[in-house]
């Protein structure tokens, strides 16, 4: 279920990232920061956030212990200089 | 003089890092091609961004700033967060995970398995080494620009012509920076770079942040550098007539391309584990902040002031006439090829890979060469391919920058392949070659026929767009309904090949 909510999640963010509201807002922030280029700033805080979520609730756990099953050819070979 | 001495200390150091890289090669071919799987989370990461980020990244982002204003950050860097780290989670752990299982070091070794056909191995190569050799030509060209007014006035007795003003000739610095790389590539391999890849990322980052502060403090402080764009050109601190809606929202289509770079497959691969991606997924987006918040405000800075000169020269122009420091530029300069052979040194290495294992191992067989002979192969290619580029370079072709967003479209293209052959069981070769040349088609249509496309938006707005969008759009539906429909009328793969690539 939370994988789903994760998911979710990141396509509301990318939903975000269309800000038509700032569109003209000439506004400066804390005197020097335009609001516009101040909200994409924090989208991509919002960005790593999701992704951290996404790392908690939606880890493809198995792809570890599926990687190491075989083993590539490199891994058979010995360490040895050419 | 100072600014040249710092920049050849700094190539000097990477050198010495190439050396010390060889002190832990193994002499496998894993290891020159993969670093033996060996890389932990923070090197990863830096050596993944360090890839991703070229000149644009500094000199560009300003640049497009001073001309497009704050519209940029959305376009390139806010969207280049969410979609790399998209990418690097759903697809390259999974790419990981099978190219450790199956010892793939190359992305056509995975797709000629994946899709059981050597024939689209023999189309995606091309497809391939002919979209990374513009990106190759834009770091040495832009390399050449970058130096030549920061060393001007140095030589003049060596370089007397009017062109170069006694500063460094582009053929010099292309011929410089291409010896370096190819010397730690050479000796260290894909560890080397990722090794060289983590200080040229803390080089670019840093030169950037102080570069901001010290123009910052020039300008009388964050406040009035602002206020004076507010009164003297304050269309470039929104987006209305210098972005189109359409533009800004199919942009996100771009940054797809990182899903089919192959040198950052080979980059992939080269993780311990798969836990060493979770720091690049989460900080990936806020690296790409710190490294384009600060040139974007440096270029909006230069439109409020009035600066008038090309943009790409916006950076130098604002560190040289308002800080004249010779230590922050020769600093900056020192970054900026930083972040154009962080992305160098990867795309030499994955060249040599792919036409040692895609061509000549996989025509002679696997138990024909020693992982020595491998290596010498690779190294070989390594040093051609460096050859060529530089001849081709010192041609400058012409557009060549602009070359760059169709290199990146058509890698984004192929981005439905690499996304099927992950998560749809039911992908068929047919479908794969089908879509492989439906997007060959459509990109060299839109290419070579642009007059389909129109310019939009604002005056100084340059983008080729298609009916408002960008042609990545395009040739990203185009390839995608060609992989679905024929995949679903041609026959399915086997069940081996299903069963060795899906698990459960």
């Amino acid at each position: 279920m939370m994988r789903y909510i994760v998911y979710a999640a990141a396509v509301a963010v990318a939903i975000l990232h269309q800000d038509v509201w700032f569109w003209n807002d000439r506004t400066l922030l804390f005197g020097f920061m335009p609001i516009g280029l101040a909200y994409h700033a924090a989208f991509s805080v919002a960005a790593a956030c999701v992704w951290a979520l996404a790392i908690g609730y939606a880890w493809p756990s198995t792809l570890e212990d599926a990687s190491s099953e075989s083993g590539g050819p490199e891994r058979r070979e010995g360490a040895r200089r050419p | 003089m100072i600014p040249l001495l710092i920049i050849v200390f700094y190539l000097l150091v990477l050198l010495g890092l190439g050396l010390a890289s060889n002190r832990f090669f193994r002499g496998t071919a894993a290891d020159y091609f993969v670093a033996s799987h060996s890389i932990g989370p923070f090197l990863l990461l830096m050596s993944i961004f360090g890839t991703t980020m070229t000149a644009f990244a500094l000199v560009g982002s300003t640049a497009k700033a001073y001309t497009t204003g704050i519209g940029v950050y959305g376009l390139m860097a806010s969207w280049s967060g969410l979609v790399h780290s998209a990418v690097f989670f759903l697809v390259g752990i999974k790419l990981w995970a099978i190219g450790k299982r199956h010892g793939y070091v190359t992305q056509i070794q995975f797709f000629r398995d994946r899709f059981e056909s050597n024939a689209l191995g023999f189309l995606l190569f091309p497809i391939l080494v002919g979209l990374v050799i513009p990106y190759l030509l834009i770091g040495l060209i832009g390399a050449g620009r970058v130096i030549l007014p920061i060393t001007a006035g140095t030589f003049p007795g060596l370089f007397p012509h009017p062109t170069f003003a006694g500063g460094i000739p582009p053929w010099l610095t292309g011929l410089t920076i291409s010896a370096v790389v190819l010397l730690y590539v050479f000796f260290g391999g894909l560890r080397g770079a990722v090794w060289a890849n983590t200080l040229q990322t803390v080089v670019f980052m840093t030169a950037g942040v102080v570069a901001f502060h010290m123009i910052a403090t020039k300008l009388g402080g964050l406040s009035q550098a602002s206020q004076a764009v507010l009164e003297n050109s304050p269309q470039h601190l929104a987006r209305e007539g210098m972005v189109g809606k359409l533009e800004f929202l199919t942009y996100c289509f771009v940054p797809l391309s990182v899903g089919m770079f192959p040198h950052l497959f080979q980059h992939w691969l080269t993780a311990k584990s798969a836990k060493a991606f979770r720091l690049t997924v989460i900080a990936h987006p806020i690296f790409i902040m710190v490294v384009w918040v600060p040139c974007i405000l440096i270029g909006i800075w230069a439109a409020g002031m009035g600066l008038r000169v090309p943009p790409n020269s916006v950076l130098g122009q604002m560190v040289g006439t308002l800080v004249q420091s010779p230590v922050l530029t020769g600093f900056l300069g020192a970054g900026i090829l930083a972040a154009i052979m962080s992305s160098l040194d990867s795309q030499f290495i994955c060249l040599g890979t792919m036409f040692t294992t895609d061509v000549v191992v996989h025509h002679y067989g696997e138990g024909r060469f020693t992982d020595g002979q491998k290596v010498f192969l690779a190294r070989s290619f390594v040093i051609f391919i460096v050859v060529v580029t530089y001849l081709l370079s010192l041609l400058e072709p012409p557009h060549i920058f602009d070359l760059g967003v169709w290199c990146f479209s058509g890698f984004a293209g192929l981005f439905p392949l690499v996304f099927a052959a992950v998560y749809w069981k039911r992908v068929t070769k047919a479908g794969a070659i089908s879509s492989t040349i439906g997007l060959a088609v459509v990109w060299n249509i839109l290419f070579w026929k642009d007059m389909v496309a129109h310019v939009s938006g604002g005056e100084e707005n340059p983008e080729t767009l298609v009916a408002g969008m960008m042609p990545v759009t395009v040739i990203l539906a185009c390839a995608a309904l060609t992989l679905v429909a024929v995949s679903l009328v041609t026959k399915p793969p086997s069940k081996e090949t299903v069963s060795k690539f899906f698990q459960g």
